[in-house]
């Protein structure tokens, strides 16, 4: 989908909120039978950040503000807010409501949930905005406090995730090029079941509100769409690996993304990698990720950056951006 | 070349290893292979015979792995 002639959108600024509570995988090893050496080899994480008092919503809000100040925007400026969460505390209002409330906003605001690829989806209907020329100034959020869904006595899973929201202002522009978009419906693979509620009425079977997830599977599936979906990029791009100054993955372990960068046969360098300090933060950690970039002086203004999601659905997406 | 030779050279690479260190009845754990590396193995394994494999927990062996193509490829 080549934009041009289409207005599309640019980064206009990034922020980044994660919770105080710095939890280790020493931490960790006093509540579940795991070690240090074990989370660390099989998921490359080393310490996430846990919520004692932080909100989804709380954190959606710090980094809009930073994103908001990053990019000189004011709130009032803003023409929609579009949040991804899987984790919020209320199911309405949704979070974008919640925010354009507390920042000072005046514009529509709705959620998506997509999962661990949903920052792309906020993109991808972002630039649909922008092409019909509806929007100037737009804010994207993801934010999770993933902590509430998890079984802390299940070594497998308490250990991969962390909580965390990320935000970018996006304003009018050429910088959202190709994109690509996969659904493969299922909840064997990945399955984080609802509240079932108490109706006399219904009688299906409550199952434990947690993240539960095939490690193996999902591996598998994360590895396959990291690849196809960049060398997808890539191809319709007519752009090499060398082109691309950056990629920047959805955060799920470590070792997905080496075995993804090993197939693909481009730069390892060029995979930005926190989830050491972060963990897996779903829908949060892609603009997490572009934020530390940004604020380190990592991205240069005309710098390629794919981006790449995977995650429950199942579901996987990429895109193309200017910086 | 039979399975087992060309499945041995794919965890040779994997590994790093001598494909003479590699028999049948190999454990993936003797060889420091845990259950991500035996996922990225199948993987391997998918590409080059061009099946699809379900990775599960009772692949214990090499020739669990074998067994598995076997099935699959006749």
């Amino acid at each position: 989908m080549s934009m041009s002639g289409i207005m599309s959108f640019s980064i206009l600024g990034t922020g980044m909120s994660v919770p105080e509570n710095i939890v280790t995988n020493d931490d960790l090893s006093k509540l579940v039978e795991t070690s240090d050496e074990w989370i660390s080899q099989r998921v490359g994480v080393k310490e996430r950040r846990i919520s004692t008092t932080e909100t989804a919503v709380d954190m959606a809000c710090e980094a809009a503000l930073a994103a908001l100040e990053n990019s000189g925007v004011k709130p009032e400026e803003l023409d929609l807010i579009l949040a991804a969460t899987i984790s919020s505390e209320t199911i309405c209002p949704s979070v974008s409501c919640m925010v354009q409330k507390r920042i000072g906003a005046n514009c529509m605001a709705y959620d998506i949930n997509a999962a661990c690829s949903a920052f792309l989806y906020l993109l991808e209907t972002a630039a649909g905005y922008f092409a019909r020329n509806k929007v100037k100034k737009v804010l994207v959020v993801g934010t999770e406090r993933l902590s509430k869904l998890l079984d802390w006595t299940d070594r497998g899973t308490c250990v991969i995730f962390g909580d965390g929201a990320g935000a970018a202002v996006l304003g009018e522009g050429s910088g959202y090029h190709d994109s690509v978009f996969t659904v493969v419906g299922g909840d064997e693979v990945i399955k984080i079941p609802n509240y079932i509620g108490d109706s006399p009425f219904f009688k299906g079977e409550a199952e434990p509100p947690h993240i539960r997830m095939n490690g193996q599977e999902t591996f598998k599936y994360a590895v396959n769409a990291i690849v196809s979906d960049v060398r997808h990029i890539l191809v319709n791009s007519g752009l090499s690996g060398e082109d691309i100054a950056h990629i920047v993955p959805h955060q799920a372990n470590k070792r997905i993304i080496d075995s993804a960068a090993k197939r693909l046969g481009i730069d390892y360098e060029k995979f930005y990698m926190n989830i050491d300090r972060y963990g897996n933060t779903s829908s949060a950690s892609i603009p997490i990720a572009l934020d530390e970039m940004n604020r380190k002086g990592m991205l240069k203004r005309g710098d390629k950056i794919i981006l790449t999601a995977f995650g429950g659905g199942l579901s996987n997406a990429a895109c193309l951006i200017t910086w | 070349m039979t399975i087992f030779e060309k499945l041995a050279e794919i965890i040779a690479e994997k590994v790093d290893c001598d494909v003479s260190e590699i028999k049948p009845e190999t454990k993936f754990d003797s060889l420091g292979i845990d259950s991500l590396d035996i996922t990225e193995i199948v993987m391997s394994v998918e590409d080059e015979f061009g099946i699809e494999i379900e990775v599960s927990s009772d692949l214990v062996c090499v020739s669990d792995l074998v067994n598995k193509i076997e099935e699959l490829t006749n």
